[in-house]
């Protein structure tokens, strides 16, 4: 319990994302088994527990403590489980192992739970006690992704992340088996039907690297502004993967019961109205929701459009060329919410530049170009798939607030607020900490410290005098931005230097690009 | 003799009219006794000061020497006007004291900041038998138990070793604090050299002067600081300063730290629960083995320390004095 209560604490505390799994790594290094599995489940959200009411900690606390302090400190601390950690009297200060904790809070009935926890807390010490209330909980708070936990898994040992993204779906805490994998033992069976496969990658491209390959030996199609996914159906089991497995079936009921088939098959999720794509914006109603009502369903109808498969009725298709398992995949009828992303028909490099160009719709975000005889590989290798994306939206926006960094940018104002003239106002459109060099990062923190007209903490408000160039992939209507629009990857691609505030663009631009 | 006739406070502090005296006035006054050298608590500008030798030369150290008219070195039970006055240590920094204020049969003892932890930078708490015991409460809830600091500064060694290539760089005022963490981090067996931000060098030297070990310290102003631990004023994280470390873990040294709200407000990534306070078993241990007959509490949560007396029958009352901060920002 000490040294999960000492990895949570550091966790809480750290924003860069690699100290983070360094961190995590580390532990499940050094923490024996069945331990570090259930650290494991518990971080990313995977761990199935009794969850333990305010109310009845509350109650706990009450019994110990008197009242009005209990109050003036719960004011003070403003959490209920820190400030009943923090309060317990101190107990025995013992060290028993996370699974002692995971039991209790799996096999404890109701009745015996609020003297079970007691009984609990009265052993550990103060940052133990607060490891064990957030996991009594359910709100550990740590910000670790799935995908980060096998990042860190990958780091341990031989497997790839990709390889256990294959299994991942198949586990459970406190995942003993993964574990004798990393350390060098057999490759767990997934028994799990419908598994995610790793996804195959693209990399970005241009004009000038393309006019270097021959057109013939590719196919190309639009790429669509949706979301990359893997729908998989397998012995009945359907499950929606987003592309780094992350299963988010349950947001998408109606895609899931049209998927009748029996494959792997690689697509892009969409929001589709009378056979249009709609909006990014449409599609991000639908995403991140434990569930979907019924009006959203009837307002934002999701469904899917192909462009690969991998696995198709029991067959895997991987090893074959690219041009083949589109042939199976043109064979299909899917129904109504699944078609195939049509291929493009061109010539040479600059036909397809003209279609790029002008895309018959606006959800189209440029290119895909792949290579005839590719087979379907996991990662992102260099040369068998490109994006070639339009151009990005830009705006000539003032900097109006900026932001102290963290970690590599400690000391530095990296995050920036922008803003564009709305009569004679500055009406913050967006915010962007990147785009620029580690040169330009100083050049800018020194124009923020000289241009400092108000401060509130870490935040600096700025005299409204430089100009940035933001570049931006897509724009949605958004009601939470005082502005009335929010943008996509928005970063700063140039410094004008040279440009007088003024000059600025104006929020009608902005809102003229939607 | 009724206490609140023998000190009360008033806008510069509280006040003495038979001894003709301020405690720790916020505001510049004809005489002045101080009970230690934190800038809230030692100001500049008085006609006369009476302190201990060390917190005398703290603050001229800090001040400069026409800090006040005139210095008079607090020693053994001294006569000022009509009361009878002593200093005993606080244990909170080095020359910090309590001061017993006795007219007509009842003392009075203001501790000022106060700790009863072991601090190998400056001389124990001294408990004083009082009638009226005038405690801090800045540290006045029940929530506020410190760890053993040896747990803290083995927080810290850790993470040097988890981030071997990243600076650490640890936050801590400049009178005390930083001196603290030094000599615990020396006392855990680190014996690298320590960089310290130039607003360190006067105290620490003084420190080193006055006997306490803080081993090799290097000065953090160069472009590249060879050392992997940098203790530097909180206030130097928002300065150019702070630039020339890549990646730096930061850290803050405070009894603060130990409510995760406070240390996000700060954006520390290594919070260190170190304090130079009484935490609250400490603060209420002090009233038990005291038994005052009433206790008067000054800066802080007080609500916390008044329910407490409440419970343990101890008559109790806020002095609402202004002009002291948490913890002494330097």
């Amino acid at each position: 319990m000490k040294a999960f209560a000492a990895l949570l604490e550091r966790l809480a505390f750290t924003a860069a994302r690699n100290a983070k799994l360094q961190l995590l790594q580390h532990y499940l290094e050094a923490t024996p088994d069945p331990d570090r599995g259930w650290a494991l489940a518990a971080l990313t959200g995977d761990l199935e527990l009794r969850r333990v009411t305010p109310s009845l900690l509350r109650g706990l606390a009450a019994e110990r403590i008197d009242d009005q302090l209990l109050a003036l400190s719960y004011d003070f601390v403003g959490d209920l489980a820190e400030t009943i950690a923090l309060i317990w009297p101190e107990g025995a200060q013992d060290d028993p192992p996370l699974s002692q904790a995971v039991e209790l809070l799996q096999t404890t009935g109701k009745a015996a739970l609020p003297g079970a926890i007691a009984a609990m807390l009265d052993r550990l010490g103060p940052s133990e006690r607060l490891a064990f209330l957030k996991l009594a909980t359910g709100n550990l708070r740590v910000g670790l992704s799935a995908r980060m936990a096998r990042m860190a898994l990958a780091g341990m040992g031989t497997p790839a992340v990709a390889d256990l993204e294959e299994i991942w779906h198949g586990l459970s805490p406190p995942y003993a088996p993964l574990f004798g994998w990393i350390g060098g033992g057999a490759r767990p069976e997934s028994a799990a039907l419908a598994p995610f496969r790793p996804v195959m990658l693209s990399t970005p491209t241009d004009l000038d690297e393309l006019r270097a390959l021959d057109p013939a030996a590719y196919v190309a199609e639009w790429k669509w502004d949706g979301i990359r996914v893997q729908a998989v159906s397998d012995g009945g089991v359907k499950r929606l993967y987003s592309r780094t497995g992350e299963d988010i079936s349950h947001a998408f009921p109606d895609v899931v019961d049209a998927m009748d088939f029996d494959g792997t098959a690689d697509g892009e999720l969409i929001v589709r109205r009378q056979g249009e794509v709609a909006p990014f914006g449409d599609l991000q109603k639908r995403l991140n929701r434990k569930s979907v009502g019924k009006g959203l369903l009837a307002s934002h109808p999701a469904g899917l459009r192909l462009y690969d498969l991998l696995i198709w009725e029991g067959r895997d298709l991987r090893p074959l060329p690219l041009v083949e398992r589109r042939a199976v995949l043109e064979a299909v009828g899917f129904g109504e919410r699944i078609d195939v992303s049509p291929r493009l028909d061109f010539a040479g490099w600059d036909d397809l530049a003209a279609l790029r160009a002008d895309p018959p719709a606006a959800v189209i975000e440029g290119v895909m170009i792949k290579r005839r005889d590719s087979a379907y590989v996991s990662g992102r290798p260099r040369g068998p798939w490109f994006k070639w994306k339009r151009d990005p939206m830009v705006v000539d926006a003032v900097l109006i607030y900026a932001q102290r960094g963290h970690g590599k940018r400690s000391g530095f104002h990296s995050d920036f607020t922008f803003g564009l003239w709305a009569g004679d106002e500055l009406v913050p459109v967006g915010k962007a900490y990147f785009g620029f060099t580690d040169a330009e990062l100083r050049e800018l923190d020194k124009f923020v410290r000289a241009n400092t007209t108000e401060r509130f903490g870490p935040v600096r408000a700025l005299a409204p005098k430089l100009v940035v160039e933001v570049a931006f992939e897509g724009l949605n209507r958004s009601t939470r931005h005082k502005s009335g629009v929010a943008m996509r990857f928005p970063r700063i691609s140039r410094i004008r230097w040279d440009k007088p505030a003024a000059e600025a663009d104006r929020l009608e631009t902005l809102e003229a690009m939607l | 003799m009724r206490a609140d006739q023998i000190l009360f406070p008033t806008d510069a502090g509280l006040y003495c009219p038979k001894g003709g005296f301020h405690i720790d006035p916020v505001r510049p006054v004809e005489r002045a006794l101080i009970t230690h050298g934190h800038s809230d608590h030692a100001r500049y500008g008085h006609g006369a000061v009476m302190a201990t030798q060390q917190t005398l030369e703290i603050m001229r150290l800090r001040m400069g020497t026409d800090h006040a008219g005139s210095e008079q070195v607090a020693d053994g039970r001294m006569r000022i006007g009509d009361v009878d006055v002593s200093f005993h240590p606080a244990g909170h920094v080095l020359g910090s004291a309590q001061i017993a204020v006795t007219a007509g049969g009842c003392r009075i003892v203001v501790s000022g900041d106060y700790t009863r932890a072991a601090n190998p930078t400056c001389v124990p708490f001294e408990p004083v038998p009082c009638d009226v015991f005038v405690t801090e409460a800045t540290f006045g809830l029940p929530v506020f138990r410190f760890p053993d600091p040896a747990t803290q500064v083995a927080k810290l060694i850790a993470s040097m070793a988890e981030f071997p290539d990243r600076p650490h760089l640890i936050g801590a005022y400049a009178l005390g604090k930083a001196q603290h963490v030094i000599s615990l981090m020396r006392e855990a067996g680190y014996d690298a050299p320590i960089a310290i931000h130039g607003a360190l060098k006067v105290l620490c030297d003084y420190y080193a002067a006055q006997g306490v070990e803080l081993g090799e310290l290097i000065p953090a102003t160069a472009d590249e600081v060879p050392a992997q631990l940098v203790i530097a004023p909180p206030s130097a994280f928002a300065s150019l300063w702070v630039q020339r470390f890549r990646d730096p873990v930061i850290g803050f040294a405070s009894g603060w730290m130990a409510v995760r709200a406070r240390a996000r407000q700060r954006g520390v990534e290594l919070p260190l629960i170190i304090s130079d306070h009484v935490d609250w078993p400490m603060l209420t241990g002090t009233l038990t083995e005291l038994a005052p007959s009433e206790v008067w509490v000054t800066h802080g949560t007080e609500d916390g320390v008044i329910r407490w007396c409440e419970l343990a029958q101890i008559p109790a009352r806020p002095l609402r004095l202004v002009g002291y901060e948490d913890e002494a920002e330097e």
